[in-house]
């Protein structure tokens, strides 16, 4: 191993570890975090990195089609069949109207009709890594402007087969001769056999991942070596993206369909866990070789024209969107955040610029420059994000505070504050407020914010984990905090600041599992609630009444396996620390699940308990 | 034809060789309605306006349990609490209830000589029933001797089976209204009567 390797790594570990938690801090979100370590490592400032980020990037993209099968994996064909008219009819749109607005400027600018069809064909792309990553840390994945950003990504995704197939076409009819070092299996093929091929690959790859992948990760599985399975998973992306590569078509698109594929079968949480590490750590180095390849020498020659081209794009992009957006009937805050978060220009598009370049569809110096573009587009977008966000939407859209009534705050402010009203949140709300508690809810999607204040509930639109916003929501004051957040980190971040800031609030939080309930239990959280817990006693409950059981019995028993299964989880948390090997959140639970079940044969209490029981009984003489 | 309505609990009715008989006996039998407490409400979250609207439908009560630690199991206790409110039941104005027939049904691990003054218990079912007695009173309601079945643990099949004919005789007898209440109350248990009078 080179030396060389090991002090690249080492910088770009570094700038990772470094950056991204100072940009969390600062509430900017860890893509901005890594582009900014990227920039600062790169060769206009630290020259940490040289030209080789260029290389470092080729290779980090690689992570793009780790998240594309990751993304697949999740998706399980039905659902891709359900949003099928969402993403063609939000993505047509899209990619269409950009790609003609973008066609028709740079032809204006005297870009030559093929470079401009091809430009504006790798404009419209927007960047899945950074969105998908984005919305996910925000937690507004599940929000309307989350469906439909992950709708028009798809889309693009998508397109990119066709695209790369129809460049060469445009080069054909420049006359130049394209460069050969792209040779892959498509180059000199008719265009009617390009298609052709296309579709057996997309064909080839759902079938070997029916009949193909299962049967070999069966295989693999029952060896029972755990890194056997990890080298299989990785086999199967690499192996799905190199085969794509070869016939010359998107390798992220063939990943996507090995995940869609794969996801319907019973490896699917393992593939998950196995590839989301190396997922994580190549998109990170892909954001960081994106900030280090900034050609900022570029910029400084030019910098009005690469100004005004990344003005451009992203005014033309947005627009677009935000004309998409209305037509879905996005409201305003969630279109807004629609529009500009994929306003910038995705990471195929270094791909296309890079084929294009080649091809001679473009010259080099315009083909540097639209790379630039790109690249400060990813920088500025999560930027705008921001801006958006703390000072559009707050100002423009659904308010961060309500208009209270004066009573309201006078009165003392409510005493229960729940952060996240979704299906968990709600049913307490409800509750409190059936009980004649009025809470003050914390909320970050827009449309549910504007329905909870027409019905007259206190609501605080935002990032709950924002110390202002807790702030204006009474918690200095306030008794107790509910955190009802979907997603555990962002409700386990929540926590940590509550405790630290408001020390005066009684904290109870919703685990979602009981993995997380460990982790609250580690933090030195009391009252936790574990959603899963009392619905599904309360099923097994009403499983042994069907079953002829008296219902007080059956009752009991559940109350004491509840108490049962809250005191082995105390015990359980601590013990847990003793296994010393990292393990995998799934597989966790799959060793939780057989400690769990061992554990109840010997001691769980059940319906043969003694109470009321007599036959020992000896009637006095 | 007089309306019967038992209101029996028994948090641990499967495992009860006794009470399974005693109601077995009497499924079925016209008039009389077995409203099952535990099973009703397994979480002690009594439907007051249920148990009132039963009551008034019906002439008899009975409260049919296990004699536990000289008392009633809690859910009986908790039923009376809740539903006999204030001004319904009882009060001035709480004539809900008024000259309805009501007793004791119970089943005693003991047998009847160890309820005796000077017996392992000290005192007799009839004393440990008077809060039962006077809540009765109170409520206007027309109190009779209890039912009791003894040493349910010593009790041959036979013996429980004949038990269990007295019971379904009583109700009879009450729905047929061949009870009077005056001529029940000389006896100390309800069975006595059932014995000595063949009517």
């Amino acid at each position: 191993m080179s030396s060389s390797f090991l002090h690249d790594a080492l910088i770009y570990l570094a700038a990772a570890v470094v950056f991204v938690p100072i940009a969390k801090k600062m509430g900017m979100g860890s893509v901005l975090g890594y582009l900014i370590g990227g920039i600062i490592i790169g060769p206009f400032f630290f020259n940490f990195v040289g030209e080789e980020g260029k290389d470092i990037m080729h290779f980090a993209e690689f992570g793009v089609v780790m998240m594309l099968f990751l993304i697949g994996l999740e998706l399980e064909p039905a659902t891709f069949w359900r949003m099928r008219k969402l993403i063609l009819g939000t993505g047509i749109m899209q990619m269409g109207a950009t790609t003609l607005l973008c066609f028709g400027a740079l032809s204006l600018i005297g870009f030559t009709w093929q470079a401009a069809l091809a430009c504006g064909l790798a404009l419209a792309m927007s960047s899945t890594a950074i969105v998908m990553q984005t919305l996910r840390e925000k937690g507004l994945s599940k929000t309307e402007a989350g469906k439909s950003s992950f709708a028009v990504l798809l889309f693009q995704d998508i397109s990119v087969i066709p695209i790369l197939a129809l460049l060469p076409l445009l080069a054909l009819s420049t006359m130049s001769e394209p460069s050969t070092e792209r040779a892959t299996f498509l180059t000199g093929l008719p265009g009617w056999a390009q298609t052709l091929t296309l579709l057996i690959a997309a064909n080839a790859i759902v079938l070997s991942g029916r009949f193909v992948f299962v049967p070999f990760l069966r295989f693999i599985a029952r060896i029972r070596l755990r890194e056997l399975f990890t080298a299989a998973a990785l086999m199967i992306v690499i192996g799905t993206a190199y085969l794509m590569i070869l016939v010359g078509l998107s390798p992220a698109l063939g990943a996507f369909l090995a995940g869609v594929v794969l996801a319907t079968s019973e490896f699917r949480h393992e593939l998950e866990s196995d590839i989301e590490p190396f997922k994580g750590l190549l998109l990170g180095l892909f954001f960081i070789a994106v900030g280090a390849s900034i050609n900022f020498k570029l910029i400084v020659e030019n910098p009005w024209q690469i100004m005004a081209l990344v003005s451009g794009v992203i005014v033309v992009k947005f627009f677009v969107l935000y004309a998409t957006g209305k037509i879905s009937r996005l409201s305003f805050d969630q279109n807004m955040i629609f529009s500009l978060g994929l306003g910038q220009i995705g990471e195929f598009a270094f791909v296309l610029f890079a084929f294009i370049t080649q091809l001679n569809i473009l010259s080099a110096k315009w083909g540097d420059m639209m790379m630039g573009a790109t690249a400060i587009s990813m920088t500025v977008t999560p930027l705008l994000m921001l801006i958006n966000e703390r000072l559009i939407l707050p100002r423009f859209g659904t308010k961060e505070t309500p208009e209270v009534k004066e009573s309201d705050f006078i009165h003392g402010e409510h005493p229960v504050i729940i952060a996240g009203f979704g299906h968990f949140g709600s049913t307490i709300g409800r509750f409190l407020r059936a009980s004649g508690i009025n809470a003050t809810i914390l909320d970050n999607d827009s449309d549910r914010v504007e329905l909870l204040r027409k019905m007259g509930f206190t609501v605080f639109y935002g990032d709950a984990t924002r110390l202002d916003i807790l702030k204006s929501a009474g918690a200095d004051n306030a008794r107790i905090l509910i955190a009802a957040i979907d997603s555990p980190e962002i409700n386990f971040d929540l926590i940590e600041k509550t405790k630290k800031e408001f020390p005066n609030l009684a904290v109870m939080v919703r685990a979602k599992s009981r993995i997380d309930a460990y982790d609250l239990i580690d933090a030195g959280v009391e009252n936790i609630y574990r959603e899963s817990l009392d619905t599904s006693v309360h099923l097994g409950v009403d499983a042994l009444i069907l079953l002829g059981f008296r219902k007080y019995t059956a009752t009991r028993a559940g109350q004491n396996f509840i108490k049962y299964d809250e005191k082995a989880l105390r015990i359980l948390a601590a013990h847990r620390h003793d296994q010393s090997s990292y393990i995998f959140k799934t597989r966790e639970q799959i060793s939780l699940q057989e400690e769990l079940l061992t554990n109840d044969r010997e001691v769980v209490p059940n319906i043969h308990d003694h109470a009321w029981e007599r036959d020992d009984y000896n009637p006095p003489k | 034809m007089k309306k019967i309505l038992i209101l029996f609990a028994h948090p641990r009715f499967e495992k009860s060789r006794a009470n399974r008989m005693l109601l077995a006996n009497i499924e079925g039998l016209p008039g009389v309605a077995l409203n099952d407490l535990y099973e009703h409400y397994p979480d002690f979250n009594i439907d007051v306006e249920r148990e009132k609207t039963l009551l008034s439908g019906h002439d008899v009560v009975i409260w049919h349990y296990p004699f536990y630690m000289y008392s009633a199991p809690a859910m009986i206790k908790q039923w009376v609490d809740q539903v006999l409110e204030y001004g319904w039941a009882h009060g001035e104005a709480g004539n809900a209830l008024k000259d309805k027939l009501i007793f004791n049904t119970l089943t005693a691990g003991g047998t009847r000589q160890v309820y005796l003054p000077d017996a392992h218990n000290h005192f007799t079912i009839r004393q440990f029933l008077l809060p039962f007695e006077q809540t009765a009173n109170l409520c206007k309601m027309i109190y009779l001797p209890p039912f009791v079945v003894h040493g349910t643990h010593l009790l041959t099949d036979e013996a429980l089976a004949e038990y269990a004919r007295l019971y379904r005789l009583l109700l009879t007898r009450l729905s047929n209204d061949e009870l009077h209440p005056e001529t029940v109350r000389q006896y100390e248990y309800l069975n006595d009567w059932l014995l000595t009078d063949k009517e």
